[in-house]
């Protein structure tokens, strides 16, 4: 790699186990076809993604509840220089859409060809089991003037 | 508070800098910078360094940095601020000279990014954004959220590809003549714009370089400044500094970096100025639409009229307001923790009329200069305003 004498580091490979007690209705509302997040009892504010804590106003207490999952496109990406971990997928497009709820979400946008992807375009959240077994979500174009537009 | 005088400065030079290892390469610039100052090793009580790390062996990078430079029994602290480290190792160091608790403090930005390769770079980066919602399953990069930012912008205001690329032209006009710079070529807007995409709409040279480098500055007291008989003590008038959201979904818009905005504001009341008296600035062009953002946080134009700004040529030398003449983050390169200090020291020189080439000296009309330090998203922001 370098064009000057080195000394090669040992090796480690690393991975993280990441605690997700407090959020697991949301993982599993995705094994359901649901996209679940929190919403305050205190306040009222609706977070996405979903919090177990309200940073606004201190509270534990919060209520799970389902979005729509619609909403509409405000800014987007085709990402073709990859990550090390994610060397082996096709350039992929990442889009945020602002909800109908009021909150935003950061997502894979699928099932669209770049030249088609359009700032305000409607999409809706749906969850997404990939090929490796991770679940997660990623954005679909919604029919213009469907229902649920915003 | 007591006021805070900049008294040297170091800067290395910026690269693929895989000839020295971290300790080397910070000593290239702590020496200049105490030689500068006219002080030892041993005079300086108060070390920040400025260094993201992780991505390069020494895990606790500012103890061998301090040893290599026989700065070890000063009060020393790592700090990290993503690619504002530099400017939040300015802040700490400020504040333990203005709060009266050291006289002399020296601070040192410092990264070593090519002891790996480009992908794996690009995963620790991309990792920084906010990992768990954004990279995990999404694999999130730099020029990725960057790019969001563009699409936004460019929608909003009718920016365009080339509006960007005119950053770019302007970045590698002014690195072509700083001996210190990564990339030190000229580049045509054609060459710019047919740079391969790295993340539509961002493309090859719409990206600064991923670069090894470092800066130094000794931070004095006034009467130290004194005690010294430093012939131009370049004055800190003002710094601001504030943070931002982890993940990118929950700002308010994605049209400028609130965080900057802030710190810039804190900043300028500070120094009980506003942006028109800037004589020159430096700003976090980490990607290119990131200096038209710039422009408009920090007030040097109205909102949505950043691109009007580099399409006419206004933060050019003999333009309203040069910004970038070193060549900026584009050009000269990105060492992510020395570039917050590395705009301080250039600014510095700047002030005191010292710049070689000549060329790259920008006029003074004020003898006020700022610097705009951006880390992530604009997860944080720092912000510094200099006066001769």
């Amino acid at each position: 790699m370098s064009k000057h004498p080195v000394i090669k580091s040992r090796k480690v490979e690393i991975s993280f186990d990441i605690p997700i007690s407090k959020t697991l209705p949301f993982w599993d509302g995705l094994r359901q076809g649901k996209i679940l997040t929190t919403k305050c009892r205190k306040c009222g504010k609706l977070y996405f993604p979903p919090v177990a804590d309200c940073g606004e106003c201190l509270s534990s207490d919060v209520d799970w509840v389902e979005l729509s999952g619609e909403g509409k496109l405000v800014a987007y990406t085709q990402i073709a220089v990859k990550p090390l971990s994610f060397q082996n997928e096709q350039p992929y497009i990442v889009a945020i859409a602002e909800l109908k709820e009021g909150v935003k979400a950061l997502a894979w946008l699928t099932g669209v060809e770049p030249k088609d992807v359009k700032i305000g375009m409607r999409l809706k959240i749906v969850p997404k089991t990939f090929p490796d077994g991770r679940v997660a979500f990623v954005f679909e174009r919604l029919p213009d003037g469907g229902p649920g537009g915003i | 508070m007591r006021r805070v005088a900049i008294v040297g400065v170091g800067h290395s030079k910026f690269g693929d800098r895989q000839d020295v290892n971290l300790r080397e390469l910070a000593f290239e610039a702590v020496k200049p910078a105490l030689e500068d100052a006219g002080v030892s090793p041993r005079e300086i009580s108060y070390v920040a360094v400025g260094t993201v790390g992780s991505w390069y062996e020494e895990l606790f990078p500012a103890v061998p940095v301090a040893e290599y430079c026989g700065l070890s029994g000063a009060s020393l602290v790592r700090v990290e601020a993503a690619c504002a480290s530099g400017g939040a190792a300015v802040h700490a160091a400020y504040m333990a000279v203005a709060s009266g608790l050291t006289d002399v403090a020296l601070v040192v930005g410092i990264e070593k990014m090519r002891e790996v390769d480009t992908p794996l770079m690009v995963e620790f980066l991309g990792r920084g954004g906010s990992y768990l919602w954004e990279f995990e399953n999404f694999g999130m990069t730099f020029p990725g959220y960057y790019a969001l930012f563009a699409t936004a912008y460019m929608n909003r205001y009718g920016a365009t590809e080339e509006d960007l690329a005119l950053v770019s032209v302007k970045a590698h006009k002014y690195a072509a003549i700083n001996p210190l710079a990564h990339l030190q070529k000229e580049i045509s807007i054609e060459q710019a714009l047919n740079s391969i995409v790295v993340s539509w709409p961002l493309k090859l040279y719409d990206c600064s370089p991923i670069s090894d480098g470092s800066a130094a500055l000794v931070l004095a007291s006034e009467e130290k400044v004194k005690e010294l008989r430093a012939d131009t003590p370049i004055w800190i008038a003002g710094i601001g500094s504030s943070s931002s959201t982890a993940n990118l979904s929950y700002r308010e818009d994605l049209l400028g970096i609130e965080s900057a905005i802030k710190a810039s504001q804190r900043a300028y009341k500070m120094a009980g100025l506003g942006p028109d008296r800037i004589d020159v600035a430096s700003v976090h062009d980490c990607f290119t639409i990131a200096e038209l953002l710039a422009y408009e946080d920090l007030g040097f134009c109205r909102r949505g009229e950043g691109y009007k700004m580099i399409r006419e040529g206004e933060t050019e030398i003999g333009g309203r307001i040069p910004v970038n003449i070193d060549g900026g983050l584009k050009a000269k390169g990105h060492p992510i923790g020395a570039t917050g200090v590395a705009m301080v020291a250039e600014q510095t020189k700047q002030l005191r009329e010292e710049v070689k080439p000549t060329a790259r000296q920008a006029p003074l009309k004020n003898y006020t200069a700022l610097t705009h330090n951006v880390g992530g998203t604009g997860h944080y922001c720092y912000v510094t305003i200099l006066k001769r």
